[in-house]
């Protein structure tokens, strides 16, 4: 068991280490070199304390697990790692942009600021969910940034692999997390759950726009445990200019209940980048925290709670709450088949009771800089587009606040919805195929380009063909995985 | 190196062929057998013949407590096994038995241990049911992985650096990291009588370059296998608990 303790200048496996980076509590990180590894790399050794140290050596081992099946912009890419036998290690590329935690220390940020590092935090957060992994440990600490803007995600030594054995299952008796930051089922003990993720979130961007933790920084698990019944000041309160739908979000991740949260990292990014939909709900309106009535009420319930319901699995509950995009064409032409694509949206409806229904529609530019915004009329065409979306979405009957409408602009329409599928991390596309015409056999139509370079599903909608059906129109769907 | 790891077959061909026909498809290249080639199922010769073929073709291939009764030795049975035991002894020829008779108790490759059922003391034929049961095993011997079968319902077990065994919960179908820091036991669960509730073969896949172990399922005609057993007048029970798993 660990014969080698790291210093500067020493050689292991290949590696040189040079200057020591950071000392944390239970780590050290040393920049290393290697003759076969052209980039700027970082060691990540663990600080094992004589004798037999359990948790850090569990921790170690996750991060071991989980860390080289992470891929994507927002994790350290992994170069190596190295066995307890001689000394425990993982080497990654070094991240260029540093640490965020400099950023977060100048809290309150502008608001513009805290929005835009919102969604660079909630991307990362989707994208690890995305691959069966819950963080646990989320804060201003384990977010690194590159210079080409991505938040990175560090330290996984709590983490869960929701298809792996997890380690720490038994390891600790008590909750495992940071105290600013650790949702109320972890600290119930739950690891289990991505949304607890969320309420990580929730509370780092509460502490960017006002300055302050929603529960200050407790030292004790009794002081962690009050959230269970006791509300954050609301953001306003402290800060006025925070617009409502931005408290709105924060402390709708602060819930609770995990239930009453967003239910998936992408849900909330869709919120983030859609202010104008966000529904409004009275803790958006909140300026004072809740009566001691109110907050005696749930102290009598929550002290005796035990464990929030958890989901089957992170992919399950990435599935339960889909964003389906529905692409609609709105012209004259295209009226029957947006009769039908109606029709097929409210059946999705039926299988997917949660989906958030994001409805766009197109506005076709030309490709060289000519002003479209408005028509021969001098109408503002965006504007009547909108209205004309929201009137075909009526007829969906969903409440507002998963109901949403996006009038895109772009010179391709197919790429338009694919590139807002792409950025809001849209699970599913359904849209209208108009029928057969030679032009679209030789250009290719819109619903062609869409199935086939969508890194979703889409389900295409056609009228029938002529003389197919005496019935009146039937919707033919074609679910392509693409 | 990948090996298919295969135990309890307990004479169910068609459990047997469904997992030869999708180990062949997952492409390993050497089959490991855990023992209990026959006992319970109707198709002891054939299931014998088909092992003794893939040792012939440089399988692994170990006793179970199945195997050596039927060989002649005797051994403590409950007396479902052993009405099933009587009827296999009949129908094996004198090569089957010496066949059955003569596999090893234990046989060590690459880094794995492969034992029909506890390591600590093979021919006790202890059951590996939960980490204290396991725990014999990782002092027994010194090897990294452990394979063991014998108790027809799967489990995972780790040893880390400090001599702690627990028991892993894992998913099945999924490849489950065998860190380096650690030592670890599986029992790989059975191809002819699963008893995990799940009517289906059960196996493992391990990967001895990638550190990997996946635990897996193959669906095999369950309906034929037990009608065969019904036919052969086996025990009834033999032919429920195929259905159901149990």
């Amino acid at each position: 068991m660990m014969q080698v303790r790291p210093k500067e200048g020493l050689q292991i496996d290949g590696f040189t280490l040079g200057e020591k980076l950071h000392t944390g509590g239970f780590a050290t990180i040393w920049a290393v070199t290697h003759p076969d590894h052209d980039l700027p790399m970082v060691m990540k050794v663990p600080t094992i304390l004589d004798g037999y140290d359990g948790p850090t050596i569990v921790g170690f081992e996750v991060e071991q697990m989980i860390m080289p099946r992470l891929v994507g912009p927002h994790v350290p890419k992994v170069i190596a790692t190295g066995g307890f036998d001689v000394m425990p290690y993982i080497v990654t590329e070094m991240i260029d942009g540093g640490s965020f935690l400099p950023v977060f220390q100048k809290a309150p940020l502008p608001l513009s600021d805290v929005i835009e590092i919102a969604a660079r935090m909630v991307a990362a957060v989707a994208d690890l969910h995305r691959q069966h992994v819950i963080h646990l440990d989320l804060k201003p600490e384990n977010f690194l940034q590159r210079k080409s803007g991505e938040m990175v995600m560090v330290d996984f030594g709590l983490s869960r692999h929701d298809q792996l054995p997890d380690l720490l299952a038994e390891e600790f008796t008590i909750p495992m997390g940071t105290y600013p930051y650790i949702a109320p089922e972890q600290y119930l003990r739950c690891r289990d759950d991505p949304r607890s993720d969320l309420f990580a979130l929730g509370a780092m961007l509460y502490a960017l726009a006002t300055g302050r933790n929603p529960w200050g920084t407790p030292e004790t698990l009794r002081g962690v445990r009050k959230r269970l019944w006791r509300d954050p000041e609301p953001p306003r309160a402290i800060r006025p200019e925070v617009p409502e739908w931005l408290q709105e979000i924060i402390l709708r991740a602060l819930s609770v209940d995990p239930m009453r949260r967003y239910q998936t990292a992408a849900q909330m990014a869709f919120d983030l980048s859609h202010p104008q939909q966000v529904t409004l709900t009275a803790r958006a309106h909140k300026l004072k925290r809740d009566g001691w009535l109110t907050v005696f009420d749930r102290w009598r319930v929550m002290r005796k709670i035990r464990r929030f319901t958890v989901p089957s699995s992170v992919a399950a509950q990435l599935a339960s709450v889909p964003i389906i995009v529905v692409a609609v064409d709105l012209s004259p032409e295209g009226e029957r088949l947006a009769e039908v694509l109606l029709r097929a949206v409210k059946r999705m409806l039926i299988l997917e009771p949660d989906a958030r229904i994001a409805c766009v529609n197109v506005i076709k530019t030309a490709r060289i800089g000519i002003d479209q915004g408005t028509d021969d009329q001098g109408n503002n065409l965006h504007v009547a587009r909108l209205v004309q979306l929201k009137a075909w979405a009526a007829g969906i009957e969903l409440p507002d606040h998963r109901l949403t409408y996006t009038v895109l602009e772009g010179p391709d329409p197919g790429q338009a919805i694919i590139d807002y599928a792409t950025s809001n991390q849209v699970d599913h596309i359904m849209m209208g195929a108009r029928g057969h015409s030679t032009t679209r056999r030789y250009l290719g139509s819109v619903s062609a380009q869409v199935v086939a370079e969508a890194h979703c599903s889409v389900t295409v909608i056609r009228l029938p063909e002529r003389g197919a059906t005496e019935t009146g129109p039937v919707a033919k769907g074609e679910a392509a995985p693409a | 190196m990948r090996f298919a790891v295969l135990t309890d077959i307990h004479a169910n061909r068609e459990a047997f062929e469904a997992v030869l026909a999708d180990v062949t498809a997952h492409g390993v290249d050497r089959i490991a057998i855990l023992g209990d080639i026959v006992g319970y199922g109707a198709d002891p010769e054939w299931c014998c013949d088909r092992a003794s073929a893939l040792v012939a073709e440089g399988a692994v291939c170990i006793r179970g407590n199945h195997d050596n009764a039927a060989a002649g030795a005797s051994e403590a049975m409950s007396s479902l096994a052993k009405r099933a035991l009587d009827w296999t002894s009949r129908r094996l020829s004198a090569g089957q038995k010496a066949f059955l008779g003569g596999l090893p108790m234990a046989t060590e490759a690459e880094g794995l241990l492969f034992v029909h059922a506890s390591a600590s003391q093979p021919e006790a034929w202890s059951y590996v049911t939960s980490d204290t049961k396991a725990a014999p095993s990782f002092r027994a011997c010194k090897a990294r992985v452990i394979l063991c079968g014998h108790v027809h319902v799967p489990l995972l077990a780790s040893c880390d650096i400090g001599g702690v065994v627990r028991e892993q919960v894992f998913k099945p179908g999924l490849p489950i990291p065998m860190l380096a820091s650690r030592r670890w036991l599986a029992v790989v669960g059975s191809v002819g009588q699963p008893r995990d509730g799940v009517a289906q073969a059960a196996w493992a896949l391990v990967d001895t370059v990638s550190q990997e172990l996946t635990f897996r399922r193959t669906p095999y005609d369950v309906a034929g296998a037990a009608a065969k057993v019904r036919a052969a007048g086996l025990p009834e029970e033999l032919a429920v608990r195929l259905m159901v798993g149990r």
